[in-house]
Formats: C-alpha cells, sequence, structure tokens
C-alpha cells in the first residue's frame, strides 16, 4: 500500500479552506499550519502564467527527515506516511532542517510536527483527509497508488503531473496536475 | 521567467520566512566539541608515540579542560531541544543513519574518557593527591596499566568527534550550503587546530609551543585549502549550490566570513606562526587567540548561513 495525494493545479483557487480544515481536525495551535498555498506568477505582464498550489509534507519515498532523526520518532507508517511519536521526539530540530519543502515546525508543546495524510483520525476510519474532503472544487485526490483502480492512480494515470523538487532525490509523494 | 511567488496561510514561527531553527547552541556545541576533540587527539596522539615527558601540556595539562567544554557542549545542546523533558529518549535508541545520534553516543564515550584522562594526570595539578577510596587505586593502577588501549580509543573518538562537528551539518541535502562532504574534514581540521591553539596558550616550554606552532601552521594550510575547494565545489554544481555559495562571494555573510574567519582566524595567525618559526620576536599568545576566535566565529556563521540557503521551488 502506498497512500498519495494529487492536487489539480489548473482547479485549485487558493481558497485556503483546505488549511483552515486541518488546523480544525487536527487541532494545530494557533499561528501554525500543516498545510498552506503557494501561488507563482510565472512569466512577464502581459504574458502571465499562474500555478495555484495547496502544499503539505510529500510523505517522501525516501525521507530525509526520518533517516535524520536520533531517536526514531520520525517514522514510517501505514502507506509509507511519515509521521511522528510526540513522545519520543526531543525536539532536536534535526528534521526541520532536513526537508527541502520546510513541511515540519516546531510546535509549541515541544515537538515536531506535520501533516499526518489524517492516518489515524480519519483514513484509518475509511474517510479522506480533511483538506481533500473539503475542497470546494473538488481538485484534490486522496489514495493507494498500489489500486490501480483508485482515485489518485486513475487521475495520475489520465494526466500530466509533477511532484516538486525532485532532484533532491525524497521520492516525494504528493503530486501535483498540470 | 518568474515574476512572484506568494505563500498564504504558512507563517510557521522559526520556518518563515526563513529556517531558524537553530540558534547558539549548536553552534557552541559544535565548536567546543571540536576544540575537545583537538586537545584529546594531541594528548592520545603524543601518549601513543611515547612523548608525555615532551609534550606535557599536550598530554597531561590541557586535557583538563576538556570535561568542562565537553559538559558546558552538552547542556547547550540540551537546552537547544525543544522537549527536553523527552532528552533521554537520545540514549535509547542507536541510529547509524543520524548523525545527531552518532553525536550524542560518540559524546558518551569521550567525556567518560575525558574524565579518567584527568585523573590519571591528577597529581600534575595535586602532587599529594590521594583517592579516598582504595578502589579508585585498583582503578587507577587499571587504566594505568592499560594506557596504550585507552589511548588508541581516544584517538580514534576524537577523530569521529571532530568529523561529526562538521558531518552533522552536512549530512542535510536539503540546506545546500550544508551538503558538502569538505565540511567534515574542514571541521576536524579547525578543531585540531583550535586544539593545537589551546595548548600553545597553555604551554610553558617554548619548544613545546614551537611544536605546536609548526601543526598549527599546517592545520590552517590544510583549512585554507579545503575552504578554496569548498567554494570551487559549489561554484561548478548546481544553481542552488552556486546561490549557497554566493551567501559567502557578496551576500550577506561576505564579510564577516572573509573578514573573521578567514583574514582574522586562517592568514594572520599563520603569518605570525610562520614568523615565529622564522625566529622572530612576535607576542605568542596572539596567533593561538586569533586562532580561537576565528574557529568559533566560523562554526556561527556556516550555522546561519546553512539555514538561509534552500532548494528553489
Ligand atoms: S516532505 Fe519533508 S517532512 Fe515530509 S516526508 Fe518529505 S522530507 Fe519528510
Ligand atoms: S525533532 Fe523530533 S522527530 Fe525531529 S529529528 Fe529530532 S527527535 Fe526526530
Amino acid at each position: 500500500m502506498r497512500y498519495a495525494m494529487a492536487v489539480d493545479t489548473k482547479k485549485c483557487v487558493g481558497c485556503s479552506d483546505c488549511v483552515v480544515a486541518c488546523q480544525t481536525e487536527n487541532n494545530v495551535p494557533i499561528g501554525y499550519c500543516r498545510d498552506w498555498i503557494v501561488e507563482v506568477t510565472d512569466g512577464t505582464y502581459p504574458q502571465l502564467e499562474l500555478e495555484i498550489r495547496s502544499e503539505r509534507c510529500n510523505h517522501c519515498d525516501n525521507s530525509p527527515c526520518v533517516r535524520c532523526c536520533p531517536t526514531g520518532a520520525s517514522h514510517y507508517s501505514k502507506g509509507g506516511t511519515v509521521l511522528v511519536t510526540p513522545d519520543e521526539c526531543i525536539g532536536c530540530g534535526a528534521c526541520i532542517a532536513s526537508c527541502p519543502y520546510d513541511a515540519r515546525f516546531p510546535h509549541p508543546d515541544g515537538h515536531v510536527d506535520k501533516c499526518t495524510f489524517c492516518l489515524h483520525n480519519r483514513v484509518e476510519k475509511g474517510l479522506k483527509p480533511a483538506c481533500v474532503s473539503v475542497c470546494p472544487t473538488k481538485c484534490m485526490y486522496f489514495g493507494d497508488l498500489d489500486d490501480p483502480n483508485s482515485e489518485v492512480s486513475v487521475v495520475l494515470k489520465k494526466r500530466k503531473w509533477k511532484t516538486l523538487i525532485p532532484e533532491a532525490g525524497t521520492r516525494p509523494q504528493h503530486y501535483f496536475l498540470i | 521567467m518568474r515574476e512572484e511567488l506568494i505563500v498564504s496561510g504558512r507563517m510557521n514561527h522559526l520556518v518563515d520566512p526563513n529556517l531558524h531553527i537553530w540558534h547558539w547552541h549548536i553552534p557552541l556545541y559544535l565548536f567546543l566539541g571540536g576544540l575537545a576533540a583537538g586537545i584529546l587527539f594531541f594528548a592520545s596522539l603524543y601518549t601513543i608515540l611515547g612523548k608525555e615527558n615532551e609534550y606535557r601540556t599536550a598530554v597531561k595539562i590541557a586535557p583538563f579542560i576538556t570535561p568542562f567544554i565537553l559538559i558546558i557542549g552538552l547542556i547547550a545542546l540540551f537546552l537547544d531541544l525543544n522537549h527536553k523533558l523527552y532528552f533521554w529518549r537520545l540514549y535509547t535508541t542507536i541510529r547509524l543513519e543520524s548523525p545527531m545520534s552518532w553525536g550524542a553516543w560518540t559524546l558518551m564515550v569521550v567525556t567518560p574518557i575525558s574524565f579518567i584522562w584527568c585523573a590519571l594526570n591528577i597529581r600534575e595539578l595535586f602532587p599529594r593527591w590521594k583517592w579516598p577510596h582504595s578502589l579508585l587505586d585498583t582503578a587507577e593502577a587499571f587504566f594505568r596499566k592499560n594506557i596504550r588501549t585507552l589511548s588508541w580509543i581516544l584517538l580514534i573518538f576524537s577523530l569521529i568527534l571532530g568529523v561529526y562537528t562538521g558531518i552533522l551539518f552536512s549530512a542535510f541535502n536539503a540546506r545546500p550550503l550544508w551538503n558538502t562532504s569538505i565540511l567534515g574534514p574542514l571541521f576536524l581540521a579547525s578543531g585540531l587546530s583550535t586544539g593545537a591553539a589551546v595548548i600553545i596558550f597553555m604551554s610553558k616550554s617554548h619548544r613545546e609551543r614551537m611544536v605546536f606552532a609548526r601543526i598549527d601552521l599546517m592545520l590552517i594550510g590544510i583549512e585554507i585549502f579545503l575552504i578554496v575547494h569548498m567554494f570551487m565545489g559549489f561554484l561548478a554544481s548546481t544553481q542552488v549550490h552556486i546561490d549557497a555559495a554566493s551567501l559567502f562571494l557578496g551576500g550577506p555573510y561576505t564579510t564577516p566570513f572573509w573578514l573573521f574567519v578567514v583574514t582574522l582566524g586562517l592568514v594572520i595567525p599563520a603569518v605570525l606562526e610562520f614568523l615565529e618559526l622564522r625566529g622572530f620576536r612576535v607576542p605568542h599568545l596572539i596567533a593561538p587567540t586569533l586562532v580561537i576566535i576565528g574557529g568559533f566565529i566560523f562554526r556561527f556563521i556556516i550555522a546561519y548561513a546553512g539555514q538561509e540557503s534552500r532548494w528553489l521551488y
């Protein structure tokens, strides 16, 4: 099993509903977030192109954050999701420095926090991650890449996609439809 | 051409707008670790070579400061942790892939040996020293008998500690400035050089000072060579590495690096040591002081600049 997420950059309008849904669902402390919106404008006026992406931890297949963790608090869980066990984390910050996407942050309680793909609180109960389920434009897809019929497998077969900084070698599992 | 990049909804403390997860603690810890590694390396080396009495400061006196600096370093590391109550987790796992884990365990080996080393030489400071318990006399006799084995262990672990202070940074692919394996040998050379400087500082024998000035001169040469190589490597690499190098080549760290680290911390002490070796009369405390300050600033600059360097996307 390999959980993955895809975001349609052509449909995303950058409304930040996913950000708020995540903060509510996961009790993210005020002033912090596990997902965010990036808007990139390419070109010079009047030849402009806009890309909007909803970003989060890429749950990389080859995660530097798991490798550099001295205690094993950062680990691979079901479906390749990368999780942090708060009670094992000493808050050394090594994993924060190791992530090329800056997807992690120090939780005010001391441990490190980041996107979990809502694994324990939703996905294991058969629900979709909070961000995916609230998206008003339905531009996000989540599922198991090993299942050829999952919605994420289907959309990745149909559409052109990219991942972010693949050259960093982390094998990210968060896809962007382009 | 990229016009603009807006990130909305993300303003995570210590991550945005620039990563700033490590403050003064980590560079201080790395500086002290390198310094202790340098002193203990020379102490064990000259013990193995059977020159304890020729290089008395290096083998018997300077190591007295290592337990203190190692402990201050460990306190700095502890203060850096955000989840302090769980500190012990570092010592319930060994994770070979994690440099942090390597460092924590290496310190667990080096710190007790530094204490033993001081205990073995305690009579240098207090000639009439007596252990309060006969068990300690037995322990002392045991270590004295096995001093060669102990020295070899210390030699190897001090080298690991010295290299580790650089590897901790260079293991991070995500920060292009750190992601060069040259940082390992560079920090090792810098640690050995600061160690030699402390020995010059403390030594009362002119001959010993001259020998360590020569060693330090050689180490400074190696450091300059490695720094040049590091920049050549960056400039021949990808755009993110070129950007990382430009932090020092016109960017915000240009003056502190080339003025304080290279000129004041390497070139001037090298010139002074060279003149001293040539027989000129130079106040002998200036060069080691500059080396120590330069090494200290070097760790800070690399730690701070590294957190500013990043991948493009
Ligand atoms: S995006 Fe960052 S935090 Fe997430 S798995 Fe990859 S390296 Fe780790
Ligand atoms: S901050 Fe926590 S999760 Fe991150 S590397 Fe350190 S111990 Fe592991």
